[in-house]
């Protein structure tokens, strides 16, 4: 050991430190990555022994001729368009209101959180009873009790109602998530600043827009891309609310994704769904850096 | 501020945001009457939000059907394991982060922050095969191994952050003392950092807990199923027994209620710290 330089040594230790997390990340996270990308340019024979032919961007050519990918997309987009701005304003809400109870604050979060901590299956199994025709509790609330349409509608046989639905629980579910990270940067603002602008004259409108909003903008940004990122995720609640149903019309890129590799086995093109998405996912997260970030929050 | 105009304010504030709470609460009530009304009672309309004769015969039945035990033991498992694992071993990822310089950091770092960015079903194809060569298919190890990969980019970025926060001056007093770096990362760091590694422990619990796709994927062993799959798969089949279905995920959603209420602390810490990190 003497001979080591102690630079050689300290990094000889570090390698160390990291050696069981970064072995199981690069066997389990990384080679995967790299292998859904190699595996998007074969027609992937899936029985041992037979070969695997290359056919280079095939798989690519024929998800933009695939009718369903771009309806699979079309939701997917959708989805995002309006769970991600549903959430991020119901949320501020919810976060300016517990920002300005005083009793029962911690009461009232650990409420608005509690569909955040509860899986993906309950839940949608759960807004699938809700949905239900003609008895679910929704069909119900909107014909008996407050008569706002005659009939129970179908929410989960039609394409554009059980998006509906599937957005709805979208919506309800993320809440909690993005008010605790406004409620907690709500509360680094110094109270001063609002004491200031009501002498000068603000009302709270005008404080929201030029004091609140301005300072929890580097939260409201990361906030906002995180959602992105999770709203292009959606796979468990279409997966066991629709399944794609029906005839496909409310698939999105993922449930298609999985449909395709593992109903059908067709494991290049599954890849090349899936590395499309991913692909849209960070050429939009890194716009959404680009565009929302002022030059000075480079942190 | 005019005394009475504030009590009007305060009022309204409350109306609203008890408003609010309660339509985040309701699905859960309903799902709770739903579990505890006899099948008759399920299908009925107009349905009733307080159950006539509740019973608890779901949660009976639930407990004692086909492996529901066994389903449970095996997330139990798959959860506890993982979490010990996604704790441990990002920790030790962070800590020659936080405290050493080494060739190949800057990749490391920018390939555990892509990973953080790509959705998770885009290595699934490939996670199959890979779990059919190793044979790891049909076993929880395969859950928990590819679990832990998946929280070691997470769990390594929040305890870093936490660790560069820990003062530097007893790692150097343990150094002069002859002592090593894992002794340093045994008896100092770990100890110090107890409130960071909770709220890490606490997220991985949940997740492993709550798995569904890659559960579904890898096991085909009915005996090796957790607890989501088995739920999901059990409304598929029965499809009107709502009662018997909310009864079972309730009693899966004991544990992530027990962890969230007893934790509440960490959690949101947690939450927070890493929003403000990025």
């Amino acid at each position: 050991m003497l001979s080591v330089k102690p630079r050689t040594r300290l990094a000889l230790t570090a390698y160390a430190f990291l050696l069981p997390g970064l072995a199981l990340f690069a066997t389990f996270m990384i080679y995967p990555l790299l292998k859904a990308l190699q595996m998007s340019l074969y027609e992937w024979s899936i029985f041992p022994g037979r070969e695997s032919s290359y056919v280079g961007l095939a798989n690519y050519a024929q998800a933009f001729r695939d009718p369903i990918v771009t309806l699979a997309f079309r939701n997917t987009l959708l989805y995002m368009a309006i769970t991600v701005p549903g959430q991020m304003v119901l949320a501020m809400i919810a976060a300016l209101l517990l920002n300005s109870i005083v009793r029962g604050r911690v009461f009232f979060r650990g409420l608005y959180y509690l569909p955040v901590i509860t899986s993906w299956v309950i839940v949608s199994l759960l807004f699938k009873y809700l949905f239900e025709w003609p008895n679910g509790l929704i069909n119900y609330l909107l014909v008996n009790v407050f008569h706002l349409i005659a009939e129970p509608v179908q929410w989960l046989y039609q394409p554009s109602t059980a998006l509906v639905a599937i957005m709805a629980l979208g919506i309800w579910k993320g809440i909690g998530w993005s008010m605790v990270i406004c409620l907690a940067a709500l509360q680094t603002i110094p109270p001063q600043l609002y004491e200031v602008a009501s002498i000068d004259g603000a009302n709270a409108w005008h404080r929201f827009w030029k004091i609140t909003l301005p300072l929890l903008r580097p939260t409201v940004v990361f906030t906002l891309v995180m959602l992105v990122i999770g709203a292009f995720n959606v796979f468990i609640s279409v997966a066991l609310i629709t399944g794609g149903r029906p005839q496909h019309k409310t698939e999105v890129v993922l449930t298609y994704m999985y449909h395709q590799a593992f109903d059908f086995l067709d494991f290049g093109y599954g890849a090349a769904l899936s590395y499309l998405l991913a692909g849209l996912i960070l050429v939009l997260s890194f716009l959404q850096l680009k565009v929302l970030r002022r030059p000075q929050e480079l942190y | 501020m005019n005394l009475r105009r504030k009590f009007w304010q305060d009022l309204a504030l409350y109306l609203i945001t008890t408003f609010g709470a309660a339509v985040m609460v309701f699905p859960f009530l309903w799902m709770v009457s739903t579990s505890l009304k006899q099948h008759a009672y399920v299908i009925e309309n107009p349905p009733r939000l307080l159950p006539p004769d509740p019973t608890l015969e779901n949660f009976v039945k639930a407990w004692a059907a086909n492996n529901f035990q066994l389903y449970f033991r095996n997330s139990l498992i798959v959860a506890i394991i993982t979490t010990s694992f996604a704790v441990l071993f990002p920790a030790m990822v962070a800590y020659a982060f936080a405290r050493f310089e080494f060739p190949g950091k800057e990749i490391i770092f920018y390939a555990l922050l892509l990973t953080l960015m790509i959705p998770g079903l885009t290595l699934i194809i490939p996670q199959f095969l890979l779990a059919k060569a190793l044979h790891l298919r049909n076993s929880l190890w395969g859950l928990i191994i590819v679990y832990t990969a998946t929280f070691i980019p997470l769990n390594s970025f929040l305890l870093r952050g936490f660790f560069e926060g820990l003062p530097r001056e007893l790692e150097e007093a343990v150094l002069i003392d002859g002592g090593g770096y894992l002794t340093i990362f045994l008896r100092i760091v770990l100890p110090l950092s107890k409130p960071a590694l909770a709220t890490v422990a606490i997220f991985s619990f949940l997740f492993s807990w709550d798995e569904y796709v890659w559960s579904l994927t890898a096991i085909d062993d009915v005996s090796k199923r957790t607890l989501p799959v088995a739920i999901a798969l059990f409304q598929g089949q029965h499809g009107t027994e709502w009662g018997l279905v909310f009864a079972a995920s309730l009693i899966a959603a004991i544990p992530v209620v027990a962890v969230f209420v007893s934790m509440q602390r960490y959690f949101m810490s947690g939450l927070t710290s890493g929003a403000f990190k990025g």
